[in-house]
């Protein structure tokens, strides 16, 4: 909106369009945010070498801490999420979807941050500690110039600023209020994590081939998202979602133009349709998930957790507020579709995950059956469905975090082992590393006591309640499917004889042991005493119109 | 409000947290200060479930003792206990056996050669033996103290995960590692089972909270929906009905197990010690039999009463069934599952006859099959202990080498096939004679379970115990002093509610009675005079 306000001035005309109104204090956490990832640059070029690792980590747990207060502030002020908002010309919306799904984003990747933060884990190079990231990205793998980098001892602290604009990317994104905004956050988000998926310092190759996979079939993606929306201008003559919806739902005044378009539902649907086919392939639903076993594969870890969580919370926000704003009166029309994307997400997840051998592919594979149970909440159309998918947001993605911080201690010679036949025995020498991971195994399976199982239930009550209790069966069908392999992960843990020259589990620092810490607590603390976030994702299931 | 029920359950449960938190480490000394401590949990819960059932009024109110603390409001679920006759009664026998089993076990969970590389043997073996066991405990007693359908349904969920780590994490240790795979194998096939059945029995619980809350029930406490649905205030359509039962019935008979859900049953009673396959058969399972009680009849007494043939039809195969698949084993313990799974068939016979005489005869039957298994499987498994080897084939002329283990077998074994005069008879005839009051046919056919049953288990002990004394055997001692400690009890108390059940009915009938009017269920006019020694009152 600036720009234009900018050009119309340059242009000599009368500045006709008033200077937008811009609300900093509430738009405050995005802002603290993007602050801290643009100083993370300049850290990058001022600071020295030897300084910017402890400086960057620093100034990112900062920054999303501060956004984190920010936002909790926000909440507190709004009077149980009931004083709700329009900010930014209207682009943003500040109301209880969008302030807990930024809650929960910005603690997620507070734990992602821990774990990028590690440095006992790799052995050191050229006589420095190593991270999980390539030395020199631009490096060719196995190449002289690689080479020397590891001996200089080379680090891409850029990580921190670049998964700060993701983040930033992310809080926008649940609560942008119009279609252009949502497309410019979801571009914010997703070019640092094309980025971040290349860097794994160990299997660059495998890393790199990621990278490209993901960015493709992403721009793919985002291209038709934008088509998608400017369908729906054509359609209903406005990005913004509210307009979207009164035009759909006949509330709004229509010119003779308009009318003529309003009347084929041609552009409506198919617009639709292509918004939906960006956000799905963002939350890995089949048949758009092909990239994410490959993607989750071969990004770095702590990258992979990150990404696992923190998207999976900004994409289903968004898709929620789009589908509750901007099209409530189509339900008709998009309900069967979608039956059918969830129904074929659950069932291809949990079948698919069961012949895979690599924990990071079987993890891929469980994150798109878990999209499909969220689905299943996201399709109820009512207000438990919001609330129920806020909370398996939040309890999904510190599982996830832990998951993926426990897979990069197991390791060997060469980096994080994550061969499932190389996981046997990890119980008998490692009691407590493979319970941990056992803990969260059970809460992906949804067993009682552990937050996975609230979740469950929380979508699948809200699903019956909206009447789609053909969901809940093959929801609860594919929960067995998936159970076997989550078993079956257990099984080679516990029952199976450790293989001699078998992995080690590495003893990490406080990072990854407070990133993992904390998944053990929300996983059984939201499975024990769910009560008050429960009622905290109730209270913040109502969107701005 | 007394918290003794949550007393109950909590000591167990704190029991399991401090006995996994005791110092590991090889040494004797430290393992036996844990079984010591896992052991005084163990005592101190038996006491407290006596207590509870000392303190429940037979002929006062339907739940007595209850408490209720909020927990989860949003989805109307309360953490509220109480307890009726029946819940009482298999809680003390838990608490019972859950000693009985931790004696029986005593060196089971020990360190013992290191593996290969000598590097892997986990030091905290015995700290989570006794700490699952206690785990078991714990949930167990929840799931027969629960008044909230939720509450149970969580618990009877979760105790899968104990339970499948002590199947799949202990058993025999000369098996070498073609035993192992086996073991990991039946550990898989329960936890699977199960769980496809806990998640059959959630869709119903979500299903039945939805239904509930469209007609202004939106709760899960049981006494509420059972009352509502028995005043008619909560209706169900016919259709729902019957597929919620269904959904509970499933799991239900899944866990129980009944005929043809049960093959996990043998695998898994199979590969585990013979204190964990008692934990299984005895305590676990029972609470699959009682949730048919409680919740199937209580909440869905029509559909119960449309489906009650085809179950009795099913209980009736699995009776047979078992018996002969008995008869044929070649393996001790396989043999013990498969006269379980015959059984329960009998247990949930008398469970869907409908009649008061079936009912508290099953509700027997679910005490005294725990206490005679309990007794003929831990001996089963002292046999096995000393020899090395689960076949049959490997026994014989045990009596002559060691005649107490053989005489107390031969009780265990006599229990079985429901000698009169020992518990086991009292409750079949219960059982046998409410069946056939209602449905003479399907009562005819069952009593041919009894002769299988004399089959297999005099079979089992002729060929174990008597004739020529095996290589293997000549050796052999005789019970120790601690393993007697474990089998006296049990023999006694099997005895002694043989000759006089008098407490135990007292107990139990008016809430089976209870149940049975939930049904709008009377006893048909008898035919004949039947011999009530302990049956319940004509209602």
């Amino acid at each position: 909106m600036s720009a234009i306000a900018v050009l119309a001035a340059a242009g000599g005309n009368t500045p006709s369009i008033p200077a937008p109104h811009i609300e900093y204090g509430q738009l405050s956490p995005m802002l603290v945010v993007f602050g801290a990832a643009v100083a993370g640059i300049l850290v990058e070029a001022f600071v020295p070498r030897r300084f910017r690792h402890w400086t960057q980590v620093t100034l990112a747990l900062a920054g999303l801490v501060g956004a984190f207060v920010a936002v909790v502030v926000l909440a507190v002020q709004s009077h149980g999420f009931t004083r709700i908002d329009l900010l930014a010309m209207e682009s943003v919306a500040l109301d209880g979807p969008a302030l807990f799904l930024q809650g929960v984003i910005l603690l997620a990747a507070v734990v992602a941050v821990l774990t990028y933060a590690e440095r006992k884990l790799e052995p050191k190079a050229g006589g420095l500690p190593a991270d999980a990231f390539a030395a020199q990205a631009a490096a060719t793998p196995g190449g002289e110039q690689e080479r020397a980098a590891l001996r200089a001892g080379f680090a891409t602290s850029e990580v921190f600023p670049l998964t700060m604009f993701a983040v930033g990317g992310m809080l926008l994104f649940p609560a942008a209020n119009d279609l252009l905004t949502m497309f410019v956050a979801l571009e914010v988000f997703s070019l640092p994590l094309y980025l971040l998926c290349a860097l794994a310092r160990r299997r660059r190759l495998l890393s790199q081939e990621a990278a490209v996979k993901y960015f493709l079939l992403g721009a793919f993606a985002s291209a038709f998202f934008l088509f998608g929306t400017a369908l729906l201008y054509g359609y209903a003559g406005s990005v913004k979602l509210g307009d979207i919806g009164d035009v759909i739902s006949g509330k709004a005044m229509t010119t003779p133009a308009q009318l003529s378009s309003t009347q084929s539902d041609v552009l409506v649907l198919t617009g639709l349709a292509m918004l939906a086919v960006g956000l799905l392939f963002k939350v890995a639903a089949v048949p758009f998930h092909s990239w994410t076993p490959d993607v989750y594969q071969g990004a770095p870890t702590p990258v992979t957790g990150f990404m696992a969580a923190a998207t999976k919370v900004a994409a289903f926000g968004a898709f929620l507020r789009l589908f509750y704003v901007a099209f409530p009166g189509l339900r008709l029309d998009w309900r069967p579709v979608m039956w059918g994307v969830a129904i074929l997400t659950m069932v291809v997840g949990a079948v698919l995950a069961v012949t895979q051998q690599d924990v990071k592919r079987l993890l891929a594979y469980s994150s798109i059956a878990h999209a499909g149970f969220i689905l299943t909440g996201v399709i109820a159309v009512n207000k438990q469905g919001i609330s129920s998918v806020l909370f398996y947001l939040l309890a999904y993605s510190f599982v996830t975090l832990g998951a993926f911080a426990v897979v990069t201690l197991v390791r060997d010679s060469k980096g994080e082992a994550t061969h499932l036949s190389s996981w046997a025995g990890l119980g008998r020498r490692s009691p407590l590393v493979a319970a941990v991971f056992a803990l969260f195994l059970l809460a992906f399976a949804g067993i009682p006591l552990t937050s996975g199982f609230t979740g469950k239930f929380a979508v699948f009550q809200a699903a019956a309640s909206g009447g789609a209790t053909p969901l809940v069966i093959v929801g609860v069908l594919s929960s067995a499917v998936a159970a076997f392999f989550y078993i079956r992960v257990i099984v080679l843990m516990f029952f199976s004889d450790p293989q001699p020259g078998g992995p080690t589990v590495a003893i990490p620092s406080a990072f990854t042991a407070t990133a993992i810490g904390v998944g053990v607590v929300v996983t059984l603390g939201l499975g024990l005493l769910p009560q008050y976030f429960l009622d905290l994702a109730s209270k913040a299931s109502l969107f701005v119109r | 409000m007394s918290a003794l029920l949550s007393a109950t359950c909590a000591v167990p449960a704190a029991g399991a947290v401090l006995t996994a938190a005791l110092p590991a480490g090889s040494s004797e000394s430290r393992r036996r200060a844990t079984k010591a401590v896992a052991l005084g949990v163990s005592a101190v819960t038996l006491v407290l479930a006596a207590v509870v059932a000392a303190r429940f009024e037979p002929h006062g109110d339907r739940y007595q003792l209850t408490e209720s603390y909020s927990w989860i409001r949003s989805f109307g679920i309360t953490f509220s206990l109480g307890v009726d006759g029946i819940g009482a009664v298999l809680a003390l026998l838990t608490a019972v056996l859950v000693p009985m089993v931790m004696l029986a076990s005593w060196h089971d969970a020990d360190p013992g050669p290191a593996g290969p590389d000598g590097t892997f043997e986990n030091r905290r073996r015995t700290q989570a033996f006794f700490a699952l066991i206690l785990a078991v405990e714990a949930m167990v007693i929840v799931s027969f103290y629960a008044t909230d359908v939720f509450l149970f349904y969580v618990f009877f969920e979760a105790m899968l995960i104990p339970m499948y780590f002590l199947i799949g994490g202990f058993g025999d240790r000369a098996g070498g590692p073609e035993s192992a795979r086996q073991r990991s194998y039946a550990a898989v096939k329960f936890l699977l089972y199960n769980l496809l059945g806990g998640l059959v029995m959630l869709a119903a619980v979500i299903g039945l909270y939805v239904v509930a809350q469209d007609q202004g029930f939106g709760t899960f406490d049981l006494p509420t929906l059972a009352s509502a649905v028995a005043d008619g205030k909560l209706q169900l359509s016919g259709t729902a009905e019957k597929a919620l039962f269904l959904g509970f019935f499933f799991a239900f008979a899944v866990k129980a197990p009944l005929w043809p859900l049960h093959t996990w049953l043998p695998n898994a009673m199979g590969e585990a010690t013979a204190g964990t396959a008692v934990l299984i058969t005895a305590v676990v399972d029972k609470v699959g039999t009682f949730a048919m009680l409680r919740f199937c009849l209580g909440l869905f007494p029509h559909a119960s009463k449309t489906f009650a043939p085809a179950i009795l039809v099913l209980a009736l195969v699995g009776i047979v069934y078992g018996a002969l698949l008995a008869v044929g084993q070649k393996d001790i313990k396989r043999l013990v599952a498969y006269a379980s799974i015959s059984h329960f068939g009998f247990i949930i016979m008398g469970i869907f006859a409908l009649t008061s005489q079936g009912q508290s005869g099953a509700t027997l039957y679910m005490v005294n099959h725990g206490l005679s298994t309990a007794a003929w499987m831990l001996v089963a498994g002292f046999l096995i202990s000393r020899r090395g080897s689960r076949l049959i084939a490997d026994y014989g002329g045990v009596q002559k080498v060691a005649p107490v283990l053989a005489g107390t077998f031969l009780i265990g074994s006599l229990a079985t096939l429901s000698l009169p005069g020992l518990a086991p008879f009292v409750s079949e005839f219960l059982v046998l004679v409410g069946t056939f009051t209602r449905y003479p046919a399907i009562g005819i056919v069952a009593t041919f379970g009894i002769v299988l049953a004399a089959l297999y288990a005099l079979l089992l002990y002729q060929r174990t115990m008597t004739g020529p004394v095996k290589d293997g055997v000549r050796t052999m001692p005789d019970l120790k002093a601690r393993e007697l400690a474990v089998v006296a009890p049990l023999v006694a108390l099997t005895v002694l509610l043989g000759v006089y059940p008098k407490p135990l009915t007292d107990l139990v009938n008016p809430s089976v009675n209870a149940t049975l009017s939930q049904v709008h269920e009377t006893d048909p006019a008898p035919a004949h005079p039947v011999a009530a020694t302990s049956g319940g009152e004509q209602k």
